[in-house]
């Protein structure tokens, strides 16, 4: 019994190692804590907002966010901008209406608008397309508590240049760490590049982690409310099989002649 | 006992036959006898010392109905079409009442369905269930599970994202190795030269369909083992010479095993909502959040975790045998390994059902689930050395195991005692039972 047991431990444990193991990333990326990590994490609205500002000011110079609409910008568990507030950052972008051909600011229910370069790709879910960091054990079930990795890529990515440069083809290419080689993106921060409204110091790592932080919500944006229904549902399960475990065991006593006899 | 109506012959094992007792039940009776089919599935004399790894059936059935009817509400908002299908899970992931939930749920469904039917397969390859007289029970098992591989494979293609466009293709290329007709095949397939918008509206389609065919056959499955009376943990027939001996091997199935299943569900549901409510990702891969590009290969192709057993035997024949070239030979070697199992039936030789008597076949069984477990990690791993020698030793223990060791085993294995009945095995076990009178 005891080696049947042994033996299939480490078989479960040769079946998770799998789900590590698969997806390996190549360049070197750094563990950072996020604060919606784990199953009480949650984003930080303050941080969201000042990712959404680096989005803004640098990143969407040439990256888009086709599949976020301007007013989840408002909705809960997300940077929850003041409904005059996204109104007024969707009104800043103009967009053309496909049906009449004409130009004008953008509603709430537009999106983000695409990527400006062709070898640009779009940010939408760029927090899920490079997960994949699974931390130091290997199993990947660290997940559940230290996240999926995407964020971590993105902030590592964003850090990640060594300032080596060499050109290809006619085009320049920049030595990065997180991604293992040479990547056509230049170098994106600087130190004080922009000016945050809370005060908080616009060091390169802040922004990098600030709009790390932010992609994960514009690839998630339902998290807190699946981490919710999900602890909602745990407990609610829990219970339920507690329950079930005493009328089982109940139901069984008199077949197994524990307890009362029969009625 | 009276006979000639079919819900009391169900089983063979003698037991009290419903009888109607209203005018209106017998009313209804008379012209469908649904109650009495009802009521005798329900009560149907399940032996008492079936253990923890018969809840299987149970889960199975929930996962099957979580999975239509999630899959029925995905329907409503997803659209197929190579322009479409993408954009329209991150419209359900995003815009739709829900829709997130439907969706892991949904997917993260597809692991525990082949959780659970992997757990059932091997229960029944240690304690003997495909053995006479329930060989149609496991061929149509196997049918159902050959089933939701291809409706699990079809599903994974309709997010369009990269791993379903390059995992596609991969596999429909495998129809590409049988000669003479595998390219008229494979083009019949994906109707059309390539992975496109054909193939996803046909796979589409069909992930539609499959589950409900699975459903037909889920019925058979379970009429089937009714009609033969379940396995148990001994091996040993619950005795059906008198209703007095029967109820001493049995107990029915409501309330005692429908509680007993319920709780163990519940269990199991602990550990998914887990992983859907804080990892829903955990199990996919991170490329399908990227939209299908044909012209971008990812550098790793690799299937969701439950084919990777398969996928590693497919890679593991990287040698050609005469005529048959090392594609070939692959594709025959993954669908030739599914083949073997279905024939365990007849390549069995042993008398004993229960594994828990034949001291030899556990040593062969573990490994056998040993090969299985290493074959998943070599799936996952590159083609490349040690893992391709590694596949190719466990791709040969698989056939080795169902070809060799079964027809063998029992003509030379000395079992151990067996109980006589069901009641001294679980007498032996609940020792505060009362002697009987």
């Amino acid at each position: 019994m005891t080696i049947k047991k042994s033996i299939l431990s480490a078989l479960v444990a040769v079946g998770l190692a799998l789900c590590g193991s698969q997806a390996e990333a190549e360049g070197e990326v750094t563990d950072f804590r996020f604060s919606f990590e784990g199953p009480f994490g949650a984003f930080d609205q303050a941080q969201l907002q000042r990712g959404l500002q680096v989005y803004t000011e640098v990143c969407a110079a040439c990256h888009g966010l086709k599949y976020v609409p301007y007013r989840s910008l408002s909705e809960p568990g997300g940077p929850s901008l003041p409904e005059p507030q996204m109104r007024a950052y969707a009104a800043q972008f103009q967009v053309t209406d496909p049906a009449t051909g004409e130009t004008g600011p953008a509603q709430p229910t537009d999106h983000f608008g695409e990527s400006n370069l062709d070898n640009a790709p779009d940010l939408s879910l760029m927090a899920k397309a490079r997960a994949g960091f699974h931390g130091p054990y290997g199993t990947g079930l660290n997940q559940l508590f230290r996240g999926m990795g995407g964020p971590e890529y993105i902030a590592s990515f964003l850090l990640g240049y060594t300032g080596e440069m060499e050109e290809q083809a006619g085009s320049v290419l920049f030595e990065n760490t997180a991604f293992g080689g040479l990547v056509a993106m230049p170098p994106a921060l600087t130190d004080g590049q922009v000016t945050y409204a809370d005060g908080v110091e616009a060091t390169t790592e802040q922004m990098a982690l600030d709009v790390a932080a932010f992609l994960m919500w514009t690839a998630e944006p339902k998290m807190m409310a699946r981490k919710h229904a999900g602890l909602t549902a745990v407990l609610f399960l829990i219970l339920l099989a507690v329950l079930l475990y005493f009328t089982n065991k109940k139901l069984w006593s008199r077949v197994k002649g524990k307890g009362e006899t029969a009625h | 006992m009276k006979s000639g109506t079919p819900h009391e012959e169900i089983s063979g094992i003698p037991h009290d036959a419903y009888e109607p007792k209203t005018p209106a039940e017998k009313w209804l009776e008379s012209r469908l006898p649904i109650i009495g089919l009802l009521h005798t599935t329900l009560t149907i004399p399940t032996p008492k010392n079936l253990n923890w790894m018969w809840i299987w059936g149970v889960v199975l059935v929930f996962a099957l109905v979580m999975q239509i009817v999630t899959g029925i509400v995905l329907v409503m908002h997803y659209q197929p079409g190579v322009d479409t299908a993408f954009a329209s899970v991150e419209h359900i992931m995003r815009n739709v009442n829900a829709g997130w939930a439907f969706r892991y749920v949904h997917s993260n469904g597809a692991s525990l369905f082949f959780v659970a039917v992997y757990a059932h397969i091997f229960r029944n390859l240690y304690y003997g269930g495909y053995k006479y007289p329930r060989e149609v029970t496991w061929i149509i098992g196997m049918l159902i599970y050959l089933l939701m591989m291809a409706t699990a494979f079809m599903g994974y293609v309709l997010p369009w994202g990269q791993m379903s466009f390059w995992g596609a293709t991969v596999i429909t290329g495998l129809f590409g190795a049988i000669p003479l007709i595998g390219d008229s095949i494979q083009t019949w397939l994906l109707g059309g030269p390539a992975v496109d918008n054909p193939t996803l509206t046909r796979f589409f389609s069909l992930h539609y369909l499959l589950p409900f065919m699975i459903l037909g056959l889920t019925i058979l499955h379970v009429w089937a083992f009714h009609h033969t009376g379940n396995n148990n943990p001994t091996g040993v027939e619950v005795r059906r010479t008198s209703k007095e001996e029967a109820e001493r091997d049995t107990v029915p199935f409501w309330p005692y095993f429908v509680i007993k299943d319920l709780y163990a569900l519940v269990f199991v549901l602990v550990i998914f909502a887990i992983i859907v409510g804080f990892m829903p990702n955990y199990l996919g891969h991170p490329d399908n959040y990227i939209e299908a590009d044909a012209l971008v290969t990812p550098a790793h192709i690799v299937p969701e975790w439950y084919f990777l057993p398969f996928y590693a035997i497919l890679r593991a024949i990287t040698f050609d045998i005469l005529f048959i070239d090392s594609k070939l030979g692959g594709v025959i070697a993954m669908f030739g390994s599914i083949l073997v199992m279905g024939a365990a039936p007849w390549l069995d030789t042993s008398r004993v059902r229960s594994g828990r008597y034949r001291p030899r076949f556990k040593i062969f069984f573990w490994l056998f689930v040993l090969a299985f477990f290493v074959l998943m990690w070599c799936g996952a791993m590159p083609p490349e050395q040690p893992f391709v020698i590694i596949s190719q030793i466990a791709t040969l223990y698989w056939f080795a195991y169902f070809l060799v060791v079964l027809p063998v085993l029992g003509l030379t294995e000395k079992p151990l005692p067996m109980p006589a009945t069901i009641e001294e095995d679980f007498r032996r076990r609940h020792p505060d039972i009362k002697p009987a009178e």
